[in-house]
């Protein structure tokens, strides 16, 4: 556990934080100015959401400097900006951003990891009819990404939330055509939609009990103390604080869109959309946004811990982080799309990154994040990369041996792939796993996600191996003749190869740079860690696993690729584990027979209702006003009509008499007036008065 | 009989006489000289009842008559200007001749 | 009541008459203008000196004048062959004179509640011009507005025929 850390409270707001809405702002105005194309237009579209994900690059990378130059004077920079929406009462609503070094490094990771992918984008989609709406989406999508990061306000980080969530679903659907994708969308959604549920019913309680939305507001936002001092002293049920049941909903909100057991089932589907939406929202960002709301929340999370111990939203979410992780990692073994495979990774790694902040806090879960965010995003767009090689083929089983025929993308792969893995000392995703490890060996409750992490990352190092090899060495499989993608696709997998292995410098335990920036400390460089007996133990126990992974994955798979018709290699020994695995424990089926039979056995009973119930009631009431119409027909031709054809014959009579009295001559209209006077005086005369 | 009373009997004298003009004369011209006349029997009232009423410097029926001169004045300028802009249409200013806007 | 009123009530009375009946229409004028004048002197006999003099400057200065060029301009001084009064004058007269029945008999009837001689009000001209510019200054305003708008519509009216002309 962290120490508490003291932000010193900046009342001045530098220009950067000023101007800090310029970053989410900048795509979306670009996206609306797309989505108001008359007719398609490639070039401009793509020009115009480059460059706005440059302008919100540049800002970020402002930003970044700003707070690392806060943090290297000794103060850690958290600069608010908020401002009033709406007043009802005496309450308000309230919205704002904050430049803090979480939100920095998150703001460069987004807007970096979202370039490089808008630029794979123009050489992926470039053939693609709908072009100019894709890159539409995505900077929406870039700019809600954005959004969240910066949120001060609960409230203005939920809207984006939800923004990312439409862009989502419109992306995974973008190709609707297809009626798998447009189910997966739809999936996608409405999963998504029960944690957002949770998390609405969180922040509305959040708000009944501080009265503010905010997150930090000088000491009055609901991340400090005195708000958090209140939330702890209010009792829910279960033996919860209160801070621990709304630390419990917002994590059920992120839970979901990180694709947390039980909420993952949307992610693997979500790789229907084209490849560039998997890597940017579906590895590298969106889903990271649950990691991240939890990061955001943590003090929440962790209100009420004591030095060294835990709070019970801390344990669930390293329960489940640590679950999820294993048990995506069990699937990814037995499946054979490349998209598939990649994407139970990712849910396995999103419970690292989980696990991570439930053990250790904000820097170790974020670390893995942003670390994750390159080499999946590399991950993903050099399987786009290999598709596009392969004319559209994405079952592992027709590739083979494109190490020779894409030799760039084979590179580039291999390295995120060691990378995911955790390839001892080099690879940035050894020293992020590490620390999530380290965290769980030293973590008070319990050991067993230390041990269920292990064997994950065992499990990691398997599937990897094995897709591997079925893409990349052998023989080709296939029915065409591969061929090595266009620069526009290759540039920017080198570049995020060369991340995937420098970031890892930033984190090491010699070198905690990373961890002492969010944390507002120093970071002192000392090789001396290493001689601590506890930490080397660790380093040996998980590069002994990651070679034992690749080990086994390259006996089993390496020396002879199988044929397409064949089964596989772990189908032959254990066929009844490979079924379970390949048909990803039946939790869909489990679903089907669940919760989607309870719903279509509720909607039968609805239905029935419907029909027999109110159906015969409307149909009762129908007949009652037929009746009535039938008898208002027939007073209406005989009384009615009768009565109205006579008025009107006499008001034309009436007309054609008073209009002899218009002679249209003047004085006979005096002369009327005057008699009128003489009438009324009369009147008024004798009606009594003396 | 009190002054007051007399004072208004010429007044509706004099509004019979504006009326009974502008009722039997043919002459556009002279309907417009009996409702000057007419305005002008209000106006005798007016300062009639101004004299003999109970608050004279409250100035109120001296008002009234002032600006009631004032406007009858406008209605003669427009009344007459109304007048030759009909002669010059129909050449005539015999009101029994213009029933144009019979109904 | 004084003799010079009933000689001034006359007179005015006479004015009006003969405005109503005569036949030529300068002379109907003149005997309007007469009965201007009287209804000034009454004014006057009322101690509304500002009223009064009012009355002259307007009727017999302005009213009276623009009557006359209408009568010229529209050669209303010719006298028309088929009589000066309308074929139905016996119903006027007697609408006129149900009218003038029915004031009279109100005032009539109400003489006893009527008051006797009061005392004369002091309002000098000051007075008059000090409600005018405070208490009235508003529909003094708009009257002035109207006047405006009247003089230039009585203006637009007559000369609109004449454009074709110019």
């Amino acid at each position: 556990m962290q120490e508490t850390i003291s932000f010193a409270p900046r009342l001045a707001v530098s220009p950067i934080a000023e101007i800090l809405w310029l970053i989410p702002a900048v795509p979306i105005v670009a996206s609306g100015v797309i989505a108001l194309f008359k007719r398609p237009r490639r070039k401009l579209a793509a020009t115009l959401s480059i460059g706005s994900l440059v302008v919100s690059l540049l800002l970020s990378l402002v930003a970044f400097a700003h707070a690392v130059s806060g943090w290297l004077y000794g103060a850690a920079v958290r600069e608010t900006v908020n401002f009033s929406w709406l007043h009802f009462g005496s309450s308000s609503v309230d919205l704002g951003w904050v430049l803090d070094p979480l939100s920095a490094i998150m703001l460069v990771m987004v807007s970096f990891v979202g370039l490089l992918i808008f630029i794979y984008s123009t050489g992926y989609m470039a053939r693609d009819e709908n072009y100019t709406r894709f890159f539409c989406f995505l900077s929406l999508f870039a700019g809600a990404m954005l959004g969240v990061v910066i949120s001060n306000s609960i409230l203005l980080l939920f809207m984006n939330w939800e923004l990312v969530g439409l862009t989502s679903y419109l992306l995974i659907g973008f190709w609707y055509q297809k009626p798998s994708a447009a189910a997966a969308a739809k999936k996608a959604f409405l999963t998504t939609r029960i944690g957002d549920i949770f998390f609405l019913l969180g922040i509305v309680w959040l708000f009944a009990q501080t009265g503010t939305l905010l997150f930090y507001n000088h000491g009055l936002g609901s991340m400090e103390g005195w708000a958090l001092a209140g939330l702890l002293s209010q009792h829910a049920a279960l033996g919860l604080t209160a801070a621990g049941a709304i630390g419990l909903l917002i994590f059920a909100g992120a839970a979901g869109k990180s694709g947390q057991l039980p909420l993952h089932v949307w992610l693997p589907d979500a790789m229907e959309g084209p490849t560039p939406v998997s890597a940017l929202i579906h590895a590298a960002t969106m889903v990271a946004a649950g990691v991240y709301l939890i990061a955001r929340v943590y003090p929440l999370m962790q209100a009420g811990a004591l030095t060294g111990g835990t709070t019970t939203a801390l344990t669930v979410v390293t329960w489940v982080g640590a679950s999820t992780a294993v048990f995506a990692a069990l699937i990814a073994v037995a499946q054979n799309d490349i998209k598939r495979i990649l994407a139970y990774s990712t849910i396995s790694q999103l419970g690292y990154m989980m696990a991570g902040l439930g053990l250790g806090g904000v820097a170790i879960g974020m670390f893995h994040l942003i670390t994750h965010a390159f080499f999946k995003a590399l991950l993903f767009m050099g399987a786009g990369s290999v598709i596009h090689g392969t004319h559209e083929e994405q079952d592992i089983r027709r590739m083979g041996g494109l190490k020779s025929d894409m030799p760039l993308t084979f590179i580039t792969y291999a390295i995120g792939m060691l990378a995911l893995c955790g390839f001892p000392l080099v690879f940035s995703g050894f020293w992020s796993k590490d620390g999530i490890l380290e965290a769980a060996q030293h973590w008070s409750v319990a050991k067993a996600p230390f041990y269920m992490l292990v064997f994950g990352a065992l499990l990691t190092a398997f599937y990897m191996t094995r897709q591997v090899s079925y893409v990349f060495f052998g023989y080709n499989r296939g029915h065409k003749t591969a061929h090595e993608s266009r620069a526009a696709m290759t540039v920017p997998l080198a570049i995020l190869a060369f991340f995937s292995i420098a970031l890892g410098f930033i984190g090491t335990p010699a070198w905690p740079w990373f961890r002492a920036f969010l944390e507002g400390r120093d970071a002192p460089f000392d090789l001396h860690v290493f001689s601590e007996p506890g930490l080397l133990a660790l380093m040996a126990t998980s590069s002994v696993v990651v070679f034992l992974g690749l080990g086994l994955g390259w006996w089993l798979y390496g020396n002879e690729t199988p044929k397409p018709e064949e089964p596989d290699a772990l189908e032959k020994s254990v066929p009844w584990i490979w079924a379970v695995l390949r048909d990803k424990f039946y939790i869909d089926e489990l679903y089907g027979v669940t919760v989607i039979a309870f719903y279509g056995w509720w909607a039968r009973v609805a239905d029935w209702f419907d029909r027999r119930v109110w159906g015969g009631a409307v149909a009762g009431v129908v007949w009652l006003f037929a009746i009535w119409a039938r008898l208002n027909r027939f007073l209406d031709t005989t009384v009615v009509d009768g009565s109205f054809d006579k008025g009107c014959e006499e008001l034309s009579t009436g007309g054609g008499l008073l209009s002899s009295v218009e002679s249209g001559r003047v004085q006979t209209y005096l002369r009327i007036l005057a008699l009128a006077v003489v009438a009324l005086a009369a009147i008024l005369i004798w009606s009594g008065r003396p | 009989m009190t002054p007051l009373a007399a004072y208004l009997l010429v007044a509706a004298l004099l509004f019979a006489i504006g009326l009974a003009g502008a009722l039997v004369r043919r002459n556009a011209i002279l309907v417009l000289i009996g409702i000057e006349l007419m305005l002008n029997s209000a106006n005798l009232n007016f300062i009639a009842f101004w004299r003999y009423g109970p608050h004279p410097e409250a100035l109120t029926g001296m008002m009234f008559a002032i600006f009631s001169i004032a406007v009858a004045a406008a209605e003669a300028a427009v009344g007459l200007g109304l007048v030759i802009a009909i002669y010059r249409h129909a050449q005539t200013t015999d009101l029994d001749k213009m029933n144009r806007m019979k109904g | 009541m004084t003799p010079v009123f009933y000689v001034i009530a006359a007179l005015t009375i006479a004015g009006g008459l003969a405005a109503v009946l005569l036949k030529n229409l300068v002379h109907a004028a003149l005997a309007v203008t007469v009965a201007f004048g009287g209804l000034a002197l009454l004014f006057l006999s009322l101690d509304a000196q500002f009223a009064g003099f009012a009355q002259i400057l307007v009727y017999i200065g302005a009213v009276a004048i623009l009557i006359v060029f209408a009568i010229l301009l529209t050669r209303g001084s010719d006298l028309p062959q088929d009589g000066v009064f309308s074929h139905t004058w016996l119903i006027g007269l007697m609408i006129a004179a149900g009218v003038f029945s029915v004031l009279a008999w109100a005032v009539l009837r109400s003489v006893p509640a009527l008051p006797h001689e009061t005392a004369v009000p002091a309002v000098t001209v000051h007075d008059i011009g000090v409600a005018l510019v405070g208490r009235y200054v508003l529909p003094l305003e708009i009257l002035a507005l109207l006047l405006t708008a009247a003089t230039i519509g009585a203006v637009i009216v007559a000369m609109h025929e004449k454009d074709g002309a110019q």
